[in-house]
């Protein structure tokens, strides 16, 4: 009895923490999200009030859907971010998967050299990686965009799926190899799946940072064709005059896409078939 | 030519010496038992057949064939695990069948060779399942059954039924050994079970820190242990060790079973007094406290009456007493 009371008790404190923290997580975007509906005046009279008849209007959207080619915009950010998270998770898996596994000389060396990227941000490296753009001509090019954020989302991808492969059976990964799977097919088909949780979970923590940069698009990808949203958007922030209503709903429509894809990886993080592989 | 021969076989982790010469040969068709007390090296030993684990030194050949370069899948053994290992996305079905469709065996000589093996095994109305939806008994037994699928010259079991309770333990063994039979397969089991080993094997390897100590049929074993590890290891309860000398006789230790000392209230060798007592129906373990020798068990056929702080004599029978010398080894004249 008394330990079912103390465990209510916890869960409805760990809830309030919860709860709380989400609100005020959500404010913003809240924010974002009601004041991208209202007419300019509206913003600035009552930010926080929501849009009523007379407050409610459309401008930013269309603003921001007539003014540079903003689907466009879209489909870079999309095209980065999905290509450079699939890099990040099959490189970031296999290196995770043979430092894991595999018993060689400098094996905890090049784990630790590989988890320095962790604590070195890669910003640091923005004017060596600008030349070695200007010098391999990938400068205003996607595929600029796409290495430089493999590369900055590998440390720590390696890192947590390294820790997560060591925990898969032994015994399943040799009943495969005594089967006669090759290597690959271990890693894709026995290993992979199990570690799907892990995948998420780095998928998430790659995506968001990705999709959000203003750093490397402003510095490698500025150029009207390959801009991407985040950096799309600033043409309504001038020096002098913000577009606030283009702002707004600007944001708003860039948060939808990374809302798609958590909500896909999410779903996976609950989700497991490690039962029944091993006792 | 054995079906399994090691010569010099030594594996190193790193500075560590796991298993440090074994020389070993498995006839075909024996049943053949590794034991040894926990971290002796019984799996490195089994993963080293299989091929899991390169050995540092020594040869590995099966069927008068090196096959110390030569990949798992191409020994032509199976190997069944201590935590199943079932393929968690796989039915029972491509579970079992799966090493066949990897050598590439057409699709229907693999379904006939899954449905003869789950008719063995008795898996029929499981094979569509997936392992998730299997109790722990029937995931081993399909596991099993992946193995047999193959038609291996040689099985290995890494203490296959240690997951399993009491009562699946007994059933599943005596299927072990029924397949043992059917199949006339050479195979290799790792155990810590002393019923397990004794009931099961042709011939059982008693391993200690990497190295064999002795290796014979269960009974031999029992009858002639070589040395007082073996012979405190074979035979549950453990064999009692007396120090000689104190008992008037040349060896340094006398090694005596359970079951060959006799116990009287009234006269004896050696007196003592009882500790405790376990009655577990069919027989009778009595623990004597004695001051000369420390702590002795008796174990009587039958229902006893025996308490605790009691009085009691204990008569080894010198005729099955076992003596060793101040190393272990045993003599064989008895002092
Ligand atoms: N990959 C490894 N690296 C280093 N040491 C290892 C490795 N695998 C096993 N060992 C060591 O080798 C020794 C033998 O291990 P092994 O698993 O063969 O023991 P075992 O006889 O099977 O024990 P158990 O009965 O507990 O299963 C142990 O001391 C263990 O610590
Ligand atoms: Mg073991």
């Amino acid at each position: 009895m008394a330990q079912a009371r103390i465990s209510a008790g916890r869960s409805i404190a760990a809830h309030a923490v919860l709860i709380t923290y989400t609100l005020i997580a959500l404010f913003p975007v809240f924010v974002i999200l009601i004041n991208s509906f209202k007419s300019r005046k509206a913003i600035f009279a009552e930010p926080l009030a929501l849009p009523t008849r007379e407050t409610f209007d459309l401008i930013g959207y269309t603003t921001v859907l007539k003014q540079g080619d903003f689907f466009g915009y879209f489909q870079n950010s999309m095209i980065v971010t999905v290509a450079s998270l699939f890099f990040v998770l099959l490189f970031g898996a296999m290196a995770a998967f043979a430092l894991s596994e595999y018993r060689f000389r400098g094996n905890l060396l090049t784990g630790l050299y590989l988890a320095l990227g962790i604590m070195i941000p890669i910003r640091l490296g923005t004017v060596a990686i600008l030349e070695l753009m200007v010098a391999s001509g990938l400068v205003n090019t996607l595929m600029a965009l796409i290495l430089v954020y493999t590369a900055q989302g590998l440390p720590l991808a390696v890192f947590i799926l390294s820790e997560f492969m060591k925990q898969v059976s032994d015994d399943l990964k040799n009943a495969g190899r005594v089967d006669g799977l090759s290597e690959y097919t271990i890693f894709f088909r026995l290993v992979l799946p199990l570690v799907r949780p892990a995948m998420a979970t780095v998928a998430v923590f790659t995506m968001i940072p990705i999709w959000n940069d203003l750093w490397f698009p402003l510095i490698l990808a500025p150029a009207e064709s390959v801009k991407t949203i985040t950096l799309g958007s600033q043409v309504f922030i001038g020096q002098f005059v913000t577009n606030w209503n283009a702002v707004l709903a600007a944001l708003s429509l860039a948060i939808l896409p990374v809302l798609v894809l958590y909500l896909i990886f999410s779903r996976q993080l609950i989700r497991g078939i490690t039962a029944g592989a091993v006792k | 030519m054995g079906a399994l021969t090691l010569t010099g076989v030594t594996k190193s982790f790193g500075t560590v010496n796991v298993i440090k010469g074994v020389d070993l040969t498995v006839q075909e068709g024996e049943f053949c038992v590794f034991v040894g007390p926990s971290g002796c090296g019984k799996s490195t030993l089994l993963r080293i057949i299989a091929g899991l684990e390169d050995a540092t030194a020594g040869e590995v050949a099966i069927n008068g064939r090196r096959v110390n370069e030569v990949a798992p899948a191409r020994r032509e053994i199976a190997m069944v695990f201590q935590s199943y290992a079932l393929y968690p996305h796989l039915t029972v079905r491509d579970n079992m069948g799966l090493a066949l469709k990897q050598a590439g065996v057409a699709r229907a000589d693999i379904t006939a060779s899954v449905d003869r093996a789950a008719d063995m095994l008795a898996l029929g109305p499981l094979l569509d399942r997936r392992p998730a939806e299997l109790s722990g008994g029937q995931r081993q037994r399909v596991a099993i059954g992946r193995a047999i699928v193959r038609r291996p010259r040689l099985f290995l079991f890494d203490e296959p039924l240690s997951n399993l309770d009491a009562a699946l333990r007994v059933a599943t063994r005596i299927e072990i050994a029924r397949l043992h039979r059917q199949l006339g397969a050479t195979m290799i089991y790792v155990t810590h079970d002393q019923i397990e080993a004794m009931t099961l094997a042709d011939r059982i390897v008693v391993l200690r820190a990497g190295k064999v100590e002795q290796v014979g049929a269960p009974m031999e074993l029992y009858n002639n242990p070589v040395n007082t590890f073996v012979a405190g290891f074979i035979g549950s309860p453990q064999m009692n060790f007396l120090k000689a000398g104190a008992l008037g006789m040349r060896s340094d230790t006398m090694g005596v079973r359970p079951e060959h000392i006799a116990l009287s209230r009234d006269s004896g060798q050696i007196a003592g007094t009882v500790s405790h007592v376990e009655k577990l129906g069919g027989e009778t373990l009595v623990y004597v406290n004695t001051p000369t020798q420390g702590l002795l068990t008796v174990r009587l056929f039958g229902e006893h009456d025996y308490a605790v702080d009691e009085t009691a004599y204990l008569t080894p029978d010198p005729a099955r007493a076992f003596h060793f010398d101040a190393d272990g080894l045993r003599l064989r004249q008895g002092g």
